[in-house]
């Protein structure tokens, strides 16, 4: 871990509330070993009203451009601010924290299952999953055909499927109801998204005798495993979710209980 | 150089900078950030008899400056710490102090009994003002009487410096440092957090599970500062003084409010490295002062 500057490469407004920063490190030092699944801490100046850092998950490495990517979606005045940033401007990064999704040693049927801002750690996973000679396939879930966020990159990666509520782009309804998970056998789901999406998909892969791993979006302070105040409840007790997660095993977590 | 060591109780600190119970966790959660032989004593996370499993998420809530938190003293107890944690940090090129809690006097003073045998460990902090645990804590620290009783116990068992850390939801903290002092303590630490609560508009629900929590970080200073002048003139003890320190200026005035040292709380969530550049910034600050030693500030206020 960590603490520098970066510089801001880019900053493109993907949709009306979602932006994708592309960040490099201001000392152009080449950016250590990154895992998918882990997070930033990004701090935000000069407002009272946002005094913490805020947690955004790694959406993908490119070392060729020595950037990190992180898709910000704007909900409160500190992701505003953020989303605000323009290229040339620095922001300050705790990183890289918390843990990783397991990359599989064997071929097999992978899906990666997101939902809204929360499909961001999905694409570096299908990235180092292809690096590895995996198939990754993404059923990916949103409102609206636009919050399906950075589909030509997905695309790249493996076969997407879709599911949005108004029926705009792909199959309409909610990822857990995508005919796929009736069509095809997966061995291995990864899911990040919103709570309520992520133990539905828990709960589809527990019933399936699917492995599944979820990555946790808690509220956190530090980041790092001093303030205990991102616990999750699980079958170890209360732990935090910034170091012994984001990524769970769904096994550990009581999301079922 | 500039003279930066001070003295608590027995401890000599080799400058004013340490860090808040609760915040930095055994400092091992630091050690990627600093050098934390930096620091003049580390106050690790809140250590109760039994392990505790603290309270249910969430925990935590933003606010203007500052955040509320409602952890819960979650802990592994007194004995996986003596155990585990203290081989872990006891080498550490600081002074390592556990901050104790409990829910009973029985409990404080056991848990400061298994620590009065750890060679590495100089002093307790003890803590009478968590106001996120249903019993015990902040009860202690909120009567001058049970605060005189559990300092007057804790000190028959711990032989060593003890310092108690106060809690600002009282109508009058002078009166409890006083009544700490008379029992022995060799040391206050203020503030601890104030109790506070913020609900969500939308859903109308409390942000916290337990509905209210303590409040920390800049939003609480001035608060802080006042309740350290106060108490500085109330005890002869020494006071470490603390409430949303954020660099070397607060923590300059803490000191001339009364503070002979400091602890760095909340604000090492936003730069894990805070501490390190107070120390720094007020060797700096004694060194254009032609000030020989941060001592000569303490309390050292210029009235208008």
């Amino acid at each position: 871990m960590k603490v520098s500057d970066f510089t801001i490469r880019s900053n493109t407004r993907l949709n009306d509330r979602n932006y994708l920063l592309k960040v490099t490190p201001a000392g152009n030092e080449p950016l250590p070993e990154m895992y998918p699944g882990q997070f930033v801490q990004i701090r935000v100046d000069n407002s009272p009203q946002v005094f913490l850092r805020r947690p955004i998950s790694i959406n993908y490495i490119d070392h060729q451009q020595n950037e990190i990517w992180l898709l910000i979606q704007r909900v409160g005045e500190g992701t505003a601010k953020i989303s605000d940033l323009s290229a040339g401007e620095t922001m300050n990064l705790l990183f890289p924290l918390g843990s990783s999704f397991s990359l599989p040693d064997q071929k097999g049927n992978f899906l990666l299952i997101g939902g809204g801002v929360g499909t961001a750690p999905l694409l570096f996973l299908g990235k180092k999953m292809r690096e590895k000679g995996l198939e990754p396939e993404f059923l990916l879930g949103g409102r609206s055909e636009k919050d399906i966020l950075q589909r030509d990159d997905f695309e790249h990666l493996g076969t997407l499927y879709c599911t949005t509520e108004d029926g705009s782009l792909g199959e309409k309804g909610f990822v857990t109801q995508h005919t796929i998970l009736q069509k095809k056998r997966y061995d291995f789901i990864f899911t990040c998204g919103p709570k309520p999406m992520m133990v539905a998909v828990a709960r589809y892969a527990k019933q399936n005798g699917i492995s599944c791993e979820a990555s946790l979006e808690n509220l956190m302070a530090c980041g790092f495993g001093a303030c205990l105040c991102c616990i999750e409840k699980t079958i170890r007790g209360n732990v935090c979710a910034c170091t012994e997660g984001p990524v769970f095993n769904i096994n550990e977590l009581t999301w079922l209980d | 150089m500039a003279g930066l060591k001070v003295r608590i109780g027995d401890l000599e600190l080799k400058n004013p900078v340490m860090t808040a119970s609760g915040t930095f966790g055994y400092g091992t959660e630091y050690s990627d950030f600093m050098d934390l032989g930096r620091l003049g004593g580390i106050f690790v996370k809140g250590t109760t008899l039994e392990p505790r499993q603290g309270n249910d998420y969430p925990r935590m809530a933003e606010t203007p400056s500052g955040m509320l938190n409602s952890v819960g003293l979650q802990n592994k107890g007194v004995d996986y710490f003596v155990d585990h944690l203290y081989p872990q940090i006891k080498d550490y090129d600081t002074h390592m102090i556990v901050n104790v809690s409990g829910s009973t006097i029985e409990d404080y003073v056991a848990c400061a009994e298994k620590l009065a045998n750890l060679d590495k460990m100089p002093a307790i902090e003890l803590n009478i003002s968590c106001p996120n645990v249903k019993e015990g804590g902040m009860a202690f620290g909120t009567s001058c009487q049970s605060a005189a009783e559990v300092t007057r116990e804790v000190r028959k068992v711990f032989p060593k410096t003890l310092i108690v850390k106060l809690s600002p939801n009282v109508t009058d903290i002078t009166e409890i440092a006083r009544a700490v002092e008379d029992e022995g303590a060799d040391a206050v630490s203020l503030v601890n957090t104030f109790l506070g609560m913020a609900i969500d508009v939308e859903s109308r629900s409390p942000k916290l599970s337990t509905i209210t929590g303590g409040l920390s970080g800049p939003c609480i200073k001035p608060i802080a500062v006042r309740m350290v002048w106060q108490v500085y003139h109330a005890v002869r003890i020494p006071i470490i003084g603390m409430g949303g320190i954020c660099n070397w200026q607060d923590a300059i005035e803490f000191i001339l409010a009364g503070s002979t040292a400091i602890q760095v709380g909340t604000y090492n969530f936003i730069d894990p490295a805070a501490t390190v550049k107070i120390v720094d910034g007020i060797e700096a600050y004694l060194q254009r002062h032609h000030i020989a030693s941060v001592d000569e500030l303490v309390g050292q206020i210029n009235y208008l």
